[in-house]
Parts: structure tokens; sequence; C-alpha cells
């Protein structure tokens, strides 16, 4: 049991990493890494959020929506629970915990459009986990892949500031370029899993 | 109208000049069928609710303006999907998630924002065309460079030389962004934007609240709203920059 949950959170945060292999999250990943402040607070609220998300639609889609067969709303009711959720969130931060809500309240707003939130929401349903804390499971180490993603790019970002590329190149492509090269690393990731558990 | 149409093909194309979606662009551009499908899908949900939300623009409140464009957004695709799982089931497969993801695409919530929600149904519906088709054509330029070069193919076809000499690396997610890169430095060459330019903000419905942005970061946002919409919400990329 405990092997599986390791299993689940190291897959899906080195080997369907995603932002580096799915493509899930790239506005705030391409927007926010600028500075490795905002990318760790971004990643962690990111985090938190997709825990939370897991924690509320996942029960809803099991016992709610499949036993009245009603698994064709099942993208209008997950967005709404995120979208109501964050809000709910970041009130309570503002009025209990306002030290977090600075730190990372500024990045909430900003998940709830974003689609790796509400990608993890639908794989934990399509990928058919049949427990809450597999569920669970995979949404932390989705969080995790997409913190540790952002770390590793807010490095590699810093440098490319003070580099001069060509310049049709400035901007946008060779941030884009660089992103490549980092996803390539984690393409190596593919075959570790299996051989270090099983 | 003509020239409201091509803008969202070439001057403010949403992919290329104004980078916004960039999720869908690079998943789904592993093969060209797929990104027809893909760009096909958003330009249907894109058409569908900025027709509904341009004509009940008047009669959504303005505090609420977002949650009603993601219930009106999220309507159109579920159609989308069950009208793709009923009549084109691979390619509904194929998609994955990436067809409900439709639902948090920035093209889409942007162009309510910034569109459909201050202009008239008809114009709003040729605004949404002129963006869909111009979506379609970038995820098809780049679908055709990875499938080409990537699998030897292309629309399905083998290509007699280029299949005994494919770039696998094309199709998987490092040469996704390496392509994506690419195009966008192709454009800017050509174009001779002025470069520099970063991560769009412009169309994002969230620049507002935002604060994660720096100053300079805005500012482009802020020009691009000027230079673009030409009714751009002001106020709201000075809110972002404090």
């Amino acid at each position: 049991m405990i092997r599986d949950l390791i299993v689940i959170i190291f897959t899906a945060m080195l080997v369907n990493n995603y932002v580096l292999v799915k493509f899930l999250g790239i506005c705030p990943f391409l927007g926010v890494s600028k500075k490795l402040h905002s990318a760790v607070g971004m990643g962690l609220a990111v985090t938190f959020v997709m825990l939370l998300a897991t924690a509320a639609t996942w029960p809803i889609h099991t016992y709610l929506l499949t036993k009245f067969h009603l698994e064709y709303l099942q993208t209008i009711v997950f967005i709404l629970i995120i979208a109501a959720l964050v809000q709910l969130v970041e009130i309570i931060l503002k009025r209990y915990l306002p030290a977090l809500h600075r730190s990372l309240g500024i990045y909430l707003p900003l998940i709830t459009t974003n689609c790796a939130v509400l990608g993890v929401a639908k794989n934990n349903i399509t990928e058919g986990y049949e427990l809450f804390i597999e569920a669970m499971a995979n949404a932390l180490g989705c969080g995790l892949g997409f913190l540790l993603a952002m770390v590793l790019f807010a490095g590699v970002r810093m440098r490319i500031e003070t580099a001069k590329p060509p310049k049709c190149f400035e901007g946008m492509p060779i941030t884009l370029i660089s992103a490549s090269i980092v996803a390539l690393a984690f393409y190596g990731f593919a075959g570790v899993i299996d051989n270090m558990f099983m | 109208m003509w020239k409201n149409f091509l803008k969202g093909i070439i001057r403010e194309n949403p992919v290329l000049v104004l980078l916004l979606g960039t999720c869908p662009t690079l998943a789904v551009t592993t093969s060209v069928a797929n990104a027809f499908g893909m760009g096909a899908a958003a330009t249907a949900v894109l058409l569908g609710s900025n027709i509904v939300i341009s004509a009940l623009r008047r009669m959504i409140p303005d505090k609420v303006r977002i949650p009603s464009y993601i219930v009106i957004i999220a309507g159109f695709v579920t159609v989308v999907e069950m009208v793709m799982h009923a009549f084109v089931p691979d390619l509904y497969e194929a998609l994955g998630v990436f067809l409900s993801l439709i639902v948090v695409n920035c093209i889409i919530l942007g162009r309510a924002e910034v569109y459909a929600s201050k202009n008239r149904v008809l114009d709003s519906a040729v605004d949404a065309l002129g963006m869909g088709v111009g979506f379609t054509l970038a995820l098809f330029a780049m679908a055709s460079i990875r499938e080409i070069f990537g699998s030897g193919s292309w629309m399905g076809f083998e290509i007699p030389i280029l299949s005994d000499f494919t770039i696998p690396i094309l199709v998987n997610s490092p040469g996704g962004f390496f392509v994506f890169g690419i195009l966008i430095a192709i454009v800017n060459a050509v174009t001779k934007r002025k470069t520099g330019r970063d991560f769009g903000c412009a169309g994002c419905p969230s620049a507002a609240v935002c604060g994660a942005n720096d100053g300079s970061l805005q500012n482009a946002a802020h020009k691009d709203h000027a230079a673009g919409s030409g009714k751009g919400p002001d106020d709201t990329a000075e809110e972002g920059g404090k």
C-alpha cells in the first residue's frame, strides 16, 4: 500500500511531470518563473490548490456524479468547484492567516483558470484511482512535480537574463528552447521509476 | 469586417503573436489530424461563447463576469465534447484531457473579456472566427513541422525519404518546446517585430489580479491592449502594476 502510494507520487512528479512532459500549466511556468522567490510561491500555491481540488472533486465525482449517471456534467462541475474553492481559500487566508496570504495570496486568483489544476482533477478520474488516498497521492505528486519544474527553470532563466541570444530569439523563443532542454532532462526519467521500486 | 477577421489570423495571431493558449499548442501538435481537431473544437467553443457573451453583455453584472463567462464556456465545451465523442471517437481519445481543458484556455476567456464583453454580436462572431482560424493555422503549421520531421508522415500519409530519417524527439515533449521556440523566432525575424517581448499577458483575464508580473511586463501588456483592441481595460493594467 505505502509502496503503491510512493510509486504514484514519484510517477506523477518525475515521469509524468505535468509541465515538462504533459504540457499542463505552461502559462504560469513561463510567466512566473522569472524569479526564484515567485517560482517557489507559485509552486506551493499550485500544490496546495491541487490537493484541495482533488479532495473536493474526487468524492463528488465518485459518490455523486457517477451514482446518478451525470458524468457529462464533469467539466462544468469541476471548474465551478475549483473556482469557488480558490475564492473561499483566498477569503479564509486573508482573514485568518494574513502573512501566508501576503506570500501566496497573489497567486491564488491566477490558479483558478490554470489548466494544471483542472487537469489533475480530470486525470484522477480517467486514471481510475479507486481509493481516495491514491487520488490525493497523485495530486501531491503532480504539485511537487510542478514545484520542481518551476524551481529548476527559475534557475535556468536567471542565467538567460544575462546571456545575449540572437535578436529574433530574445524573450520568449530562447525561454522555450531552454525549456526544451530542461524537458529533455525529465525525458530521461521515463524508465527509472519501474526499476527503482519493483 | 474583413479586417476584423484577418487580424486574428495575422496581426494578432493568438498563438504566435499574443502567445496565448500555449498548453494545447504544445500538447496536441504531435500530428496534423490532432491539431486540426483541436483547432476546430476550440473555434466552435470560441464562436459559441463569444456570441452568447456578447448578447448577454449588458445583463452580466461586472462583479461576477469571470465566473459567468466560465460557466458559458464550460457549457459549450461540454457540447463539443459530447459531439466529438459521438462522431469522431478516435480524435476524442487522442485529444484526451485537452479537449475539456478548452474551458481554461486563455484565448477563449481572453476574447470574452477583451472583445465580446464590449462589442456587438456580429463583430464578436467575426472576431471569434478570425481568432479560431488563426489558432488552427498556427497549430497546423507547428503540427506539420513536427509530424513531417518527427514521424516522416503528413496527415497520416508516409513521406518516402523522410520516413527513413525521422527525428523521434520532435514528437515528444522536448521537441514541442523546441519547435514552438523556433517558430516564434521565425515570426519575430520575418515581421521584424520589436524584440524582447515576453510572455503574453495581454489577453489573460487574470492580468489585473496577477501581482507576479513585474512592471515591464505590465507595460508591455498595456501597450498591447492599446494597440490591439483599442478599448483595452487600461485601468486593470495599471492596477496590476502596483
